[in-house]
């Protein structure tokens, strides 16, 4: 037992994957003490999410090699959250999620290294995003999946045959559950699909028409909507509903009773009430530890090629009996996100201000209050108030001046996209030409109108 | 400073509700082996609010399980494992009772079985074919729910070992309404003669609710075509068609919603296949030692087959769907009292064949005996082969066609190889490729046990493959945490399903393929 490789180790059992040559592993597997090694030293994961998903991941990402760990959340601890969300304790609550979990997992597991972040994942710059070797979704929202996706995907470049440079793809790992359902998927930029290719498999919300609130209600959720989404206005008009105040969410539950005994209808409960307003989404321990596991796995995979990846998307379902299932489901080649870009074509007089109206009305963008950054130079950026006013001055300037005269290149922009009536943060990757540089351009654009 | 449980357990109340944490905090469970597979699946069950865990495990922690569970650390090391765990998982919520036992499991087996009486359910993991049998065959005889939970490198296995576990609510995700449109009752076609189809004033006719468009469309129709429904493809169309001519307005959902559902219409009549199957069954014929289960199908058979005319009980439930309020409350009330009238029924028959089998009459409850009526189609009864069968004596013909399939052949091999380890380390005391340096020699002899197995099962062997083989001497026993959580993970679900006996547990043995994730449920 004098031999380096069964001495004791914390890695005792890693080992075995890692050192070890193997038959059906990734084509980048190349076993040995230096793969550990530089699994501890160079690769950098953030995990997105320090709920129900987060703590498991950050818990199984470091017992699976990696040292260096970020997360990121903007919520604190709540009550509710301690039957699964393991890393909390009844007198974290009202603590940042973020740092209670990235400290107790430190405490426990030496070794790891897990930075805490405490803010919104729009609040970070793009460039925060391109740090990471893999990043791993553990969310409850679609919206925030859909941004960290265009985030990730927007670092993805493309060679002159519209080929991804392998180089630039920012792998992503996404899990998502609901109750005794979920689902894991392995996202390569450019490679497999990107969140938005396969966008419809998560449909929106249906929401009651309001006339239904307002006239014809016929169960208890139709009760507590219209005393949340009509009776509140009416009768506190202008104060805003905030579903975290408890008086506020009684108020609602109080109205939508006497509007059910009105109608002759059962069932108000004040859970029930707290349900349809926050929309909760039922959870437990055990979805969540299957679905995480699933994801630091693949990240593991991704990162070492200790074995093939999923390709690429997991579901499990435990409702009635086990299924587990494997779908490959394929890119959408005129992916907004993850495709090579929207192509604009532009005159080099127009200024930087006529670009941004033009992408309000451009039909596959439709986005509002752009911030337009060109190779990691902020050109205008709508916020915060002193970056406002650093790049204001750009608005009156031709783009083509401020890209350097480049005729065509990559340009990042980020706004409210405005579709279906609905407003989403976004990130869009833009492939601008300049019109009229060079007579092959525009026999070009000449062939193709 | 302690939660309000009903906060604190909201977002799984809203999954198995108050009955079900009930169940749960009632249940005693005992652990046997506290690595990451055993650990994490007593961790998701301790933050869930079982009642009591024991924590059984013989052995101290070393440096190599720093590396792969999470609830020992640098200060356990030399400690009790049993202890460490126990401890951790105390901390995660001190509702419940934990204790633990520094004992070997297999030593317990042998020597104490009845040591194992006193548990709802057992959780056994990492143990190998030998002590799985054993422990079987004692669980059984006692009565004590059991799972097997086991990671070995990227693979690993799941299989819940009971007698027989009965469902009420099953609680499937999607489970056609019952709703009656092709065979309405008396007063539910009372209820659609009161109304006119015809109704020319806009606000109300496209307010009537779908359900009572669909039973006065299908009257129509069996009136003019000798009493029957719509059965062949057009005559399906043609029916919608039929509805489409009664809108009046090109806004009307609620006859957008009756075209949708008028497959509703076409459904047969009866009960399904399933349910059929559970009343046909021996239990259904009751004795003093049946279970309130079987006592109930017992009573909903004699309902199906004199009352219900075919049917099972009326669930009494109605989807939303768009309606003005009075005619939906209405209707609401209509479904009720039908559900409660055959309720009636059922509970009379049940309280007189309590009687008839010597029991008390009132011995079931009526808000059991009511839950049953209204899940009566959903009844789910799964029963378990003792493990020791299936070893000796799978289904030959299960196991060829899972060989034989490409989808399953990956989860079969690691089928037989978790079982062919096993016998190589009683064969050789150590698992294939547990130690660097005697690999090649361990990969062939892997190879021979397992082949020599298949041929043991009645099968060819030539369809294990040589790169499964290696991978399996390459895994050399190892126990990863992100495996050993998945693993848990099922098992802990399985076990919440077995306690709070809601939804339905998995049939057979879930065999793990970490490699492309193909996982595949075997039932053998
Ligand atoms: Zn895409």
């Amino acid at each position: 037992m004098t031999d380096a490789t069964t001495a004791p180790s914390r890695s005792r059992d890693l080992d075995k994957l890692l050192l070890r040559p193997g038959n059906l592993v990734g084509p980048i597997f190349d076993p040995g003490t230096q793969l550990r090694e530089d699994l501890k030293e160079y690769v950098r994961i953030l995990v997105v999410g320090a709920g129900g998903l987060g703590c498991e991941l950050l818990k199984d990402l470091a017992l699976s090699g990696f040292t260096n760990l970020e997360v990121i959340d903007m919520d604190r601890i709540e009550v509710s959250n301690l039957n699964r969300q393991f890393l909390f304790r009844l007198e974290d609550v009202g603590k940042p999620k973020a740092e209670v979990a990235a400290k107790r997992v430190m405490q426990r597991v030496s070794g790891v290294n897990i930075v805490p972040h405490f803010c919104r994942i729009e609040d970070k710059e793009i460039e925060f995003y391109n740090d990471f070797s893999i990043i791993v979704l553990g969310l409850d929202s679609i919206e925030a999946r859909s941004y960290i996706n265009s985030v990730a995907c927007s670092f993805l470049e493309y060679d002159s045959d519209d080929n991804p440079r392998d180089i630039t793809m920012k792998p992503m790992v996404d899990g998502g559950t609901e109750g005794f359902k979920g689902h894991a998927r392995v996202i390569l930029p450019g490679r497999t699909p990107c969140f938005e290719c396969t966008i419809w498999l998560f449909p929106p919300q249906v929401k009651f028409p309001l006339c239904t609130l307002a006239e014809t209600p016929r169960n208890a959720a139709h009760c507590i909507e219209y005393a949340h989404l009509i009776k509140w206005n009416e009768v506190h008009g202008g104060k805003a509903f905030d579903p975290d105040e408890p008086e506020h969410m009684k108020w609602v539950y109080n109205e939508a009773v006497k509007r059910a005994e009105l109608f002759g209808i059962q069932g108000v409960t004040y859970s029930l009430t707290q349900g349809v307003v926050k929309n909760i989404i039922p959870a437990i321990a055990s979805t969540n530890a299957v679905i995480s596991a699933a994801c630091a796995l693949e990240t593991l995979k991704i990162a070492s090629g200790c074995s093939k990846t999923l390709s690429n998307y997991l579901t499990y379902n435990g409702v009635e009996g086990l299924h587990i299932k494997v779908t490959e489901f394929v890119r959408d080649k005129d992916c907004l996100v993850c495709g090579p870009g929207v192509l604009i074509e532009l005159d080099t007089s127009v200024t930087l201000q006529k670009f941004i109206d033009l992408l309000e009305e451009h039909p596959r963008l439709l986005l509002s209050k752009a911030s337009v950054t060109h190779r990691g130079k902020n050109l205008y950026m709508q916020a915060p108030p002193v970056l406002e006013e650093m790049t204001r001055s750009n608005l009156s300037l031709p783009l083509f001046e401020l890209m350097g005269k480049a005729t065509k290149d990559i340009v990042h922009v980020t706004g409210i996209e405005n579709k279906d009536d609905k407003k989403t943060s976004c990130l869009r990757k833009l492939r601008v030409v300049f019109k009229g540089i060079d007579g092959i351009m525009d026999m070009d654009m000449a062939g193709g109108a | 400073m302690a939660a309000e449980p009903k906060t604190k357990y909201d977002r799984q109340l809203r999954i198995w509700g108050e009955q079900g944490q009930t169940a749960l905090e009632k249940a005693s469970i005992c652990l046997l082996n506290c690595g990451p597979t055993g650990s994490e699946t007593l961790k998701n069950l301790v933050l869930g609010g079982v009642g009591s865990i024991t924590v059984i495990d013989g052995s101290r922690v070393e440096v190599g399980d720093l590396g792969n569970n999470f609830m020992v650390d640098e200060s356990s090391i030399g400690q009790s494992k049993a202890k460490c765990v126990c401890a951790f998982l105390q901390e995660l919520n001190d509702a419940v009772k934990a204790k633990f036992i520094e004992e070997n499991p297999e030593a317990l087996i042998e020597t104490n079985p009845a040591f194992f009486t006193q548990f709802t359910l057992v959780v056994a993991t990492q143990l190998v074919e030998d002590s799985m049998i054993k422990l079987d065959r004692i669980c059984r005889e006692a009565g004590v729910m059991l799972i097997f939970a086991r990671s070995y490198g990227l693979t690993g296995l799941v299989r819940i070992s009971v007698k027989e576990h009965t469902v009420i609510e099953s609680k499937p995700d999607h489970f056609l309404d019952d709703l009656r449109l092709n065979n309405p009752w008396t007063e539910l076609k009372r209820f659609a003669d009161t109304i006119d189809l015809n109704v020319t004033e806009p606000v109300a006719h496209k307010h009537t609710p779908y359900v009572i468009i669909l039973v006065k469309m299908a009257e129509e129709w069996t009136k003019a075509h000798g009493g029957s429904l719509p059965s062949s493809r057009d005559e399906k169309k043609e029916f919608k068609e039929l509805i489409k001519a009664r809108m009046i307005a090109i806004d009307e959902d609620n006859y957008k919603e009756a075209i949708e559902a008028s497959f509703k219409v076409f459904a047969p009549l009866g009960i399904s296949s399933d349910l059929q199957k559970i009343i046909n069954d021996n239990c259904s014929e009751v004795g003093s030692n049946s279970s309130d289960f079987w006592v109930m199908v017992a009573a909903l058979k004699d309902f199906i087959l004199n009352e219900g005319c075919g049917e099972a009980p009326l669930e009494g439930s109605i989807p939303d769907m768009t309606s003005s309020t009075e005619l939906y409350v209405n209707l609401q009330k209509i479904y009720q009292a039908k559900a409660e009238a055959d309720f009636l029924i059922v509970e009379r028959r049940v309280r007189e064949i309590l009687k008839k089998i010597g029991r008390d009459p009132h011995s079931i409850s009526k808000t059991m005996i009511k839950s049953f009526c209204k899940n009566s189609r959903k009844l789910k009864v799964c029963r378990y082969r003792l493990i020791e069968d299936e070893f000796n004596n799978p289904s030959i013909p299960d196991l060829q066609k899972y060989i034989t399939n490409e989808e399953y052949s990956v989860a079969m091999g690691f089928y037989v190889l978790l079982r062919a380890v096993d016998r190589f380390a009683a064969n050789y005391n150590s698992f294939p490729g547990q130690f660097d340096g005697e690999m090649d020699d361990d990969i062939s002899r892997l190879k021979t046990t397992a082949v020599s197995l298949l041929n043991d099962l009645g099968c060819n062997g030539s369809t294990l493959t040589e790169d499964l083989i290696s991978e399996m001497c390459r895994f050399g026993a190892s126990e990863l945490h992100a495996v050993a959580a998945f693993i848990g993970g099922i098992a802990s679900q399985e076990v919440i399903k077995l306690i709070t006996q809601q939804f339905v547990p998995m049939s057979g043995t879930l065999i793990f393929n970490g490699i492309d994730h193909k996982s595949q449920v075997l039932a053998l």
